[in-house]
């Protein structure tokens, strides 16, 4: 019997704005000296009363709108309840039934995963592209923390508020996540894009970037009747791990005939297991957890309403995405998926690409060359202007053999129909694909100008 | 007369003559309530500092301009006050020492007043006798065989006592307007949103309104103007400037539509409806045209409010576990666990839809037939209880004497509207209230014409004999 994944991940990232969500505490916590950032409102004191953040509730939709999502005009914060010492107002506020926004995607670049462990068709990726839909992106506070520690010989918990009322966003998705890899991707892409749109350092150390997974294998691609949740995964490699050791024993457990219990898991770095959660505290958090929330409206904080021109002024503010510049790079620069990938990781990466792009047009230098440069180099370059110079002297010795020359603009031709069929149509950019083209067969050492000048003659010969 | 039988603003005339003395004003208040509060019970803690505040501000009179230097105000216990403790008169939070003030308070302190002490309430202001108080029940001066109405009890016996010069108090639903009825004097509900929160133990969220409880109506319109106005530190706190609600004579003029609907009358016995037509009288002798109308029975508010104040009681009250401030959970008393446990039931899943969610359509179409009032009238009569006070223990075994009580003030409090209470007659020697409500924001309108049937009636000049 083969089993296929199903698999939805919970992101929580919390925003780096200045202030907490409800008050004007400043929300960096990291390090800080326990309890030294409170105030009335984070501490749940009598008669505190929250005034939402307005920074945060624009960055959670600069988040859901990178994310394809729809923005809510309507949205709402609501009280969810439960009982735990580092929740001083027996409640979190957060977002039930109407989040600020909802049904994104975002595109894996691979299915290869999915497809191998699976052998059915996958809501979500239906048209061969490996999507994994976003049901929600949404905006809470964060909990205070607490501290099991030794004081005087006594075994204690310590509670630390600085983390309490901090925005927290969470990002939910469908489950359209079919393997560890695909998991790792999702993430690593979260990860990359919330960190260029400015918002959070989604440290994972530092916990401002948290992950949990839903997993649950099915025989038949419906969604199974149990899910087993695994919390506090604290790195990408964690997450994978617990990911293929779920699924293993997930496995087993159906080829015995029983079915997995629903339950909340924990990831053991030490045993490289899950492990069901046993502790006091978290047996009991899980118990609280398995009642219900009581969610209702929040009535300390007026209903949130978006007008279209308010929602657009934020789809304003996106920055150029990481997919929207991978599929520019590959285009305009003739880059395999491989590089781009490499180039785009960072935005810093990718602005040092372009400048040297840049810097290189005025010697010649084409973009492949730079690009591969970079992602082959083991030195690292000041500035774009050095590596366009390393590049330039080592390219000194440059093929100029014209009969050499020919052969490689002959494979490019024959390989690239359509960049010639544009050429011919007078798009220009053609011209410069093909001379990258050119210059990776022969890696980067034939004589630009000569390469343009042949080039030329012999578009123009067959024209 | 005593100084401290003053209204507010006799005591500010005075003191700006200098006919007498912040401290004489602040000692003949405390003198009183040496006097009399062992037998009425009003306040619940005194400011130690009250003469030396007094003192202070005398010395400071010459170069100080705030408009109410010096002048001796109750405060209700669910305020936050950072030198005084606050209990909400619950023992969940007995000693408690707030780290903050509240906006009402601060406000109040800015202007120059002298919080004079705090003020019995029903515990957590769940209830309309201020017999539910965890520290014993405050008595109704006028007769200490009653109740002085609730849940700001403890301040309006302590404006009706002269134990002050004025009072805050706070309604989710009648908790101003009902024990001012009760007491014989003027309490105003300011619109939800007027007066910020910040600071005020939190009951009912959705509809908690601060306001003044004083000895006239003028006296209610200077304290609002001073605690009203947007809060940064609530966000439900509106936006709306306050306008000018000095009462002048010129606006006193304006003629106004009022409506008067028949299910709030029919709530009523024979001699209340009586008095109610008197006052009715007063009205049309100003010119005021008064017509009979319909609204929503009064009867269906006590389920919306009842749910939508279970609800959120239930939630507000978790932050009391004990664990960083306060007593723990076992000092709830009674009737908090009993809202508890209705809100706890109201919220749970497969009941929201039941209870909350219908409650809060309810809510909309009560808002609507509001609306739909306004249209016709400028206000609404509606006297605040049926009838006067109750005898003490009247609320013992009656879980739902506060709904019932304040059926009348349900409706306008739920739509989050504003109104008043006034002194409108007696029964059998207890006080009985008049009142009006208008749309949200019309405080102007209402603290006009309730100042116009002050001018021409003296019930509100009438003292208990303590």
């Amino acid at each position: 019997m083969t089993y296929s994944p199903v698999i939805g991940l919970e992101v929580h990232v919390e925003l780096k704005t200045l202030s907490k969500m409800f008050c004007g505490c400043p929300a960096d916590h990291f390090g800080k000296k326990p309890n030294t950032q409170t105030c009335p409102v984070c501490l749940g004191l009598p008669g505190a009363l929250p005034v939402p953040n307005k920074k945060a509730i624009d960055w959670t939709l600069l988040i859901g709108l990178a994310l394809d999502c729809q923005v809510n005009h309507h949205s709402k914060f609501d009280r969810k309840h439960y009982f735990y010492p580092d929740l001083p107002k027996g409640y979190q506020i957060s977002q039930y039934d109407e989040p600020l926004c909802v049904n994104g995607h975002l595109t894996l670049s691979t299915s290869e995963e999915s497809k191998a462990t699976s052998e059915v068709t996958h809501s979500g990726s239906s048209d061969g592209e490996n999507r994994v839909r976003i049901n929600r992106v949404h905006l809470e506070e964060d909990t205070g923390k607490l501290i099991h520690a030794e004081v005087d010989g006594e075994k204690v918990s310590l509670v630390d508020f600085n983390r309490s009322g901090v925005p927290l966003v969470e990002i939910v998705t469908e489950a359209d996540i079919h393997g560890s890899a695909a998991a790792k991707e999702f993430v690593k892409k979260i990860h990359q894009l919330i960190r260029d749109l400015g918002v959070s350092d989604c440290d994972m150390e530092k916990g401002s970037m948290r992950l949990e997974a839903n997993i649950s294998l099915s025989k038949d691609g419906t969604l199974p009747p149990y899910k087993v949740e695994v919390k506090n995964l604290n790195s990408f490699r964690f997450l994978g791990r617990a990911i293929d050791y779920e699924i293993a024993r997930q496995k087993e457990l159906l080829t015995r005939g029983q079915t997995p219990p629903q339950e909340t898991r924990g990831w053991s770095e030490a045993k490289n297991q899950t492990f069901a959660q046993r502790s006091k505290e978290v047996a009991q958090r899980s118990k609280e957890e398995a009642q219900d929330y009581r969610y209702f409206p929040e009535p300390d904080i007026p209903p949130l309403v978006f007008s279209k021109e308010q929602i657009d002024a934020i789809r304003a503010k996106l920055p150029e995405l990481p997919q929207m510049k991978a599929a520019r790079f590959a285009k305009a620069y003739g880059l395999k998926p491989s590089v781009v990938t490499i180039l785009t990781k960072t935005q810093a990466s990718a602005a040092f690409f372009e400048a040297a792009v840049k810097e290189g047009q005025k010697v010649s230098l084409p973009p492949t060359v730079i690009a591969n440069a970079m992602v082959n180099q083991r030195q690292a370059f000041k500035n774009p202007e050095d590596l366009v110079r390393h590049l330039q002297t080592q390219t000194q010795e440059k093929v100029s053999d014209k009969i050499t020359l020919r052969q490689f603009i002959d494979q490019v031709i024959t390989a690239h129909t359509q960049a010639v069929s544009d050429f011919k149509a007078q798009k220009p950019q053609a011209i410069g694909f093909l001379i990258g083209q050119i210059q990776r067969l022969s890696h980067g050492k034939a004589d630009g100008k000569l390469v343009h000048q042949l080039l030329l003659e012999r578009l123009e010969s067959s024209r | 007369m005593s100084l401290n039988k003053l209204t507010l603003t006799q005591a500010i005339k005075n003191l700006q003559a200098k006919k007498c003395s912040a401290f004489e004003l602040v000692k003949a208040c405390l003198d009183q309530i040496n006097r009399y509060d062992s037998k009425i019970h009003a306040f619940l803690e005194l400011n130690q500092d009250a003469l030396k505040e007094a003192k202070l501000a005398d010395n400071q009179r010459r170069d100080n301009s705030s408009p109410l230097l010096g002048i001796p105000i109750a405060i209700k216990d669910n305020f936050l006050t950072q030198n005084l403790p606050t209990t909400a008169a619950s023992k969940v939070l007995e000693g408690y020492l707030p780290q903050y003030e509240s906006t009402v308070t601060r406000k109040l302190k800015e202007a120059g007043a002298i919080i004079i002490g705090k003020t019995n309430m029903d515990a957590w202001a769940h209830g309309s006798s201020t017999e539910s108080s965890d520290f014993g029940p405050t008595l109704n001066p006028w007769n200490t065989q009653f109740l002085p109405g609730g849940s700001s009890g403890g301040s309006t016996a302590a404006v009706a006592a002269d134990m002050c010069i004025a009072a805050i108090g706070s309604e989710t639903a009648g908790s101003i307007r009902l024990p001012a009825a009760w007491c014989g004097v003027t309490g105003f509900k300011p619109t939800y949103g007027r007066v910020s929160r910040y600071g005020v133990i939190a009951m009912a969220s959705s509809t908690d309104s601060p306001g003044p409880i004083a000895k006239t109506v003028e006296d209610c319109a200077f304290l609002t103007q001073i605690i009203g106005g947007f809060d940064p530190y609530d966000a439900t706190s509106s936006s709306n400037p306050v306008p000018l609600l000095t009462l002048s004579k010129a606006k006193v003029k304006t003629k106004l539509k009022i409506g008067l609907p028949k299910e709030y009358l029919e709530a009523m016995n024979q001699e209340t409806k009586a008095l109610v037509h008197e006052a009715i009288k007063v009205l049309q002798n100003q010119g005021h045209v008064i017509e009979p109308t319909s609204l929503i029975s009064p009867k269906y508010a006590i389920g919306v409010y009842t749910i939508v104040q279970r609800s959120e009681v239930s939630s507000n009250l978790s932050r009391y576990d004990g664990i960083r401030y306060g007593q723990d959970r076992t000092k709830f008393g009674e009737e908090a666990i009993r809202r508890i446990m209705l809100g706890t039931f109201a919220l749970s899943s497969g009941y929201y839809d039941q209870y909350y969610s219908k409650a809060q359509k309810v809510r909309t179409l009560i808002i609507e037939d509001f609306n739909q009032a306004f249209k016709k009238f400028d206000l609404i009569i509606n006297p605040p209880s049926p009838g006067p006070a109750l005898k003490i223990g009247a609320s013992k075994n009656e879980p739902l004497f506060g709904e019932m009580q304040d059926m009348l003030v349900e409706p306008s409090s739920v739509a989050g509207l504003t109104g008043v209470s006034l002194p409108g007659g007696f029964v059998d020697g207890l006080p009985f209230g008049f009142g009006f409500v208008g749309p949200q924001f019309s405080e102007d309108k209402v603290l006009n014409i309730a100042h116009q049937y002050q001018q021409a009636t003296d019930w509100h000049l009438r003292k208990p004999q303590l």
